[in-house]
């Protein structure tokens, strides 16, 4: 039995998203809003602008939603550590990561304007995916967000979904990886893929360097971590480093 | 205000509109500050482009008694260009995110005018004369043979046509890390803020090479960023006071007589959270997106996403009072962070100092802007509220502005505009009043709308 047959009602645009299907399944509805809230968050701090400094405000603010949706996850008992993660579908979150932050910034802004709020004005479950493909797929990965959210639906299936979840911090973590939002040391942060925990995904977008030049170094020549070799952008920035590396010393 | 008054209330009338016509919006066009100057004769506005332009109040036609002088542009330059930061390869806007006026000292005018890194303080000098009579010069400038100067005679001023000439007096760089949001000139008028997201800066408008740092909200861990500064301004009388906001909705006032690093903040206003509205939205509208104090200091204003509060500078655990702008948007909060709306940051602004609304009476108003290229005033005496539509059709000089009216739910009436029908993308995020009269300044995208009050 599919969720969404289940819960797609008429919906008038002026009720309130949590009055609808008061009663039948409450629960799920409000996980399902939380989940949904949290992918969109973690999508928008991903989708930085690539020439521009990204506003730093409106970062913070972000984070601290996605934050707050942690904790309260964590005590509802929702939020499990990933283990590990399909590297089939890995591989083509790295392209498509590389589809994403190879656009210019012009184009994803361009792609990500939403024809109306009124999308999320209805039903919030039952047309949401299409709605949020909308918006996603301006971003232009076709595959993660997709599956990001058709598997939201499939609530038989936790695993699946932490994995889709997992997709998602691995991009933020390229796109970390190879912008500088704060600081050049930043840049130099390892990414690690057992780095799964919300926290430690928010301090790689704003701390300052964690490790010396030396590190930094090691980083470039390890080929073990995928993440970074696969960027098109990557190249460049390592360029960056190293160049800095040698005015600095 | 809604009409019901008598003759106290303002009856706003379209004046002016300055700005390409077209839907087409060029980007660079986008206005991204407007200010009037302290006499009300000149109005500035900067756009995404860094151009800076200036528009003057013609004199008041003496004949024409109804309605005050026409804004015309008066001077127009580049600020500000796009610049590249080569070491962490990311370009700096030259969007203009702030202008604010000195007073007047003598024939020339200045302006501070900031982008997202660099502050620049403007000279704006008219000439309308120039010598002519040069002995060993032509009129075009080249020089003559000395030897086919047969008389001598002294050089006289002549008039010319008025040449309005801007150059940077100085240029305030390399002092904010972060994107400057705010500056803001002292009552002293030789010092001035800026602040950007983590650090509030203090600068003297003579010295470039120096600014003293006198907030630092950036923790030593990144990690642990949880709030930015997001507006500041100087007291208006006190010199040694100012104020910044943050984007958990609190306002710091700081005296920078009690420590040269105002990082304990001498009042902090903050009002307790409703604990029936809390979603995960409400950090985010609680956040300020601009502080201007009152004419007299005693009262300070603040913005977030649905609401405008006075602060009375004596009580800080909540506000005197709170306007609520556009309340119906709060079922659709959800929307707006999608299409992310929620973090527009619109201003604010007080009417004119000491000014009289009527005959018999002086009130407080407050405007703001908002959505479908609406903008909003409150009334503090009468507690009374309009909503005003700038737009293209109204253009009839003297007509008198309709009040409009949004339905939040239910059926709507005739001439209301239902929630789902507003347009997000137009929005007014920039507003500012006349110092000395009732003219209002009203920025939509790319256009500058001004508006008078209906004179008798």
């Amino acid at each position: 039995m599919f969720v969404r047959g289940l819960k797609r009602k008429c919906f008038d645009g002026e009720e309130d998203i949590e009055g609808t299907l008061a009663g039948i399944k409450a629960i799920p509805s409000y996980n399902l809003q939380r989940q949904s809230l949290l992918d969109m968050s973690l999508v928008k701090l991903q989708l930085c602008h690539m020439l521009v400094e990204p506003n730093l405000c409106r970062s913070v603010l972000i984070a601290n939603t996605v934050r707050q949706i942690q904790e309260e996850m964590t005590q509802d008992g929702t939020w499990q550590m990933i283990n590990t993660q399909s590297t089939g579908q890995a591989c083509l979150d790295r392209l498509v990561s590389t589809d994403i932050l190879c656009r210019s910034s012009r184009e994803q802004a361009e792609g990500k304007h939403v024809p109306g709020y009124s999308a999320f004005n209805k039903d919030f479950e039952g047309d949401q995916a299409q709605d949020s493909s909308e918006t996603m797929s301006t971003a232009s990965s076709v595959q993660a967000p997709r599956n990001l959210q058709s598997n939201v639906w499939e609530m038989e299936n936790p695993q699946e979904n932490k994995g889709n979840f997992q997709k998602s911090l691995d991009q933020i973590f390229e796109t970390l990886e190879n912008k500088s939002p704060n600081s050049v040391e930043d840049l130099f942060s390892e990414v690690d893929n057992s780095y799964y925990d919300l926290d430690t995904m928010l301090t790689g977008m704003m701390s300052n360097t964690k490790m010396g030049h030396c590190d930094g170094l090691e980083t470039f020549s390890s080929p073990t971590t995928p993440a970074s070799n696969s960027n098109c952008k990557s190249d460049l920035n390592e360029l960056d480093h190293i160049v800095e590396i040698l005015v600095e010393s | 205000f809604s009409g019901a008054g008598g003759g106290n209330d303002i009856q706003w009338c379209f004046s002016q509109v300055k700005g390409a016509v077209d839907d087409d919006v060029a980007e660079a066009d986008i206005i991204s500050t407007v200010e009037f100057n302290h006499s009300g004769e000149l109005l500035a506005t900067g756009d995404k482009g860094g151009r800076v332009v200036i528009f003057q109040q013609e004199q008041e036609n003496k004949t024409q008694s109804h309605s005050r002088g026409e804004y015309n542009v008066y001077s127009t330059f580049q600020s500000h260009e796009p610049e590249f930061d080569y070491l962490k390869s990311l370009e700096i806007e030259e969007k203009i995110n702030k202008i604010r006026w000195l007073p007047q000292k003598n024939a020339a005018q200045f302006l501070l005018s900031t982008n997202d890194k660099t502050i620049k303080l403007w000279k704006i000098s008219e000439r309308d004369k120039r010598p002519e009579g040069y002995n060993l010069k032509e009129e075009d400038g080249r020089y003559r043979d000395p030897t086919t100067v047969t008389t001598l005679r002294v050089p006289v001023f002549r008039p010319m046509d008025l040449m309005v000439e801007a150059s940077p007096r100085r240029i305030f760089a390399n002092a904010h890390t972060y994107h400057i949001n705010s500056i803001s000139i002292n009552s002293d008028y030789e010092t001035y803020l800026s602040a950007d997201d983590l650090r509030i800066n203090l600068w003297h408008l003579e010295i470039t090479d120096r600014s003293f740092n006198i907030v630092d909200i950036k923790p030593a861990n990144m990690e642990e960023l949880t709030e930015v500064i997001t507006a500041a301004e100087f007291h208006p009388n006190s010199c040694n006071t100012f104020v910044y906001s943050s984007s958990k909705g609190t306002i710091r006032l700081c005296d920078m007589r009690a420590s040269a690093l105002c990082d304990r903040h001498s009042k902090l206003f903050e009002e307790p959270e409703d604990p029936s509205n809390r979603s995960f939205f409400s950090e985010i509208i609680s956040s300020i997106s601009d502080v201007k104090f009152s004419h007299s200091g005693r009262y300070m204003m603040t913005r977030d996403y649905l609401s405008v509060k006075i602060w009375d500078l004596n009580m800080e655990n909540r506000p005197v009072e709170t306007y609520q702008v556009h309340e119906y948007l709060r079922s659709k909060l959800c929307s707006l962070y999608e299409n992310d709306c929620i973090f527009d940051k619109f201003e604010c602004c007080w009417n004119g100092s000491d000014r009289q609304v009527s005959f018999s009476s002086t009130h407080t108003i407050v405007m703001t802007g908002s959505y479908n290229n609406f903008f909003r005033m409150f009334d503090r005496n009468t507690k009374r509220d309009i909503t005003l539509e700038a737009s293209r059709e109204n253009n009839k000089p003297r007509t008198v502005l309709k009040p409009r009216k949004v339905c939040a739910s239910g059926k709507r009436k005739k001439d209301e505009i239902s929630v789902d029908s507003l347009d997000f993308n137009k929005k007014i995020l920039h507003t500012a009043w006349h110092p000395k009269e009732n003219i209002i300044a009203v920025a939509t995208t790319n256009n500058l709308y001004i508006f008078q009050d209906k004179m008798n």
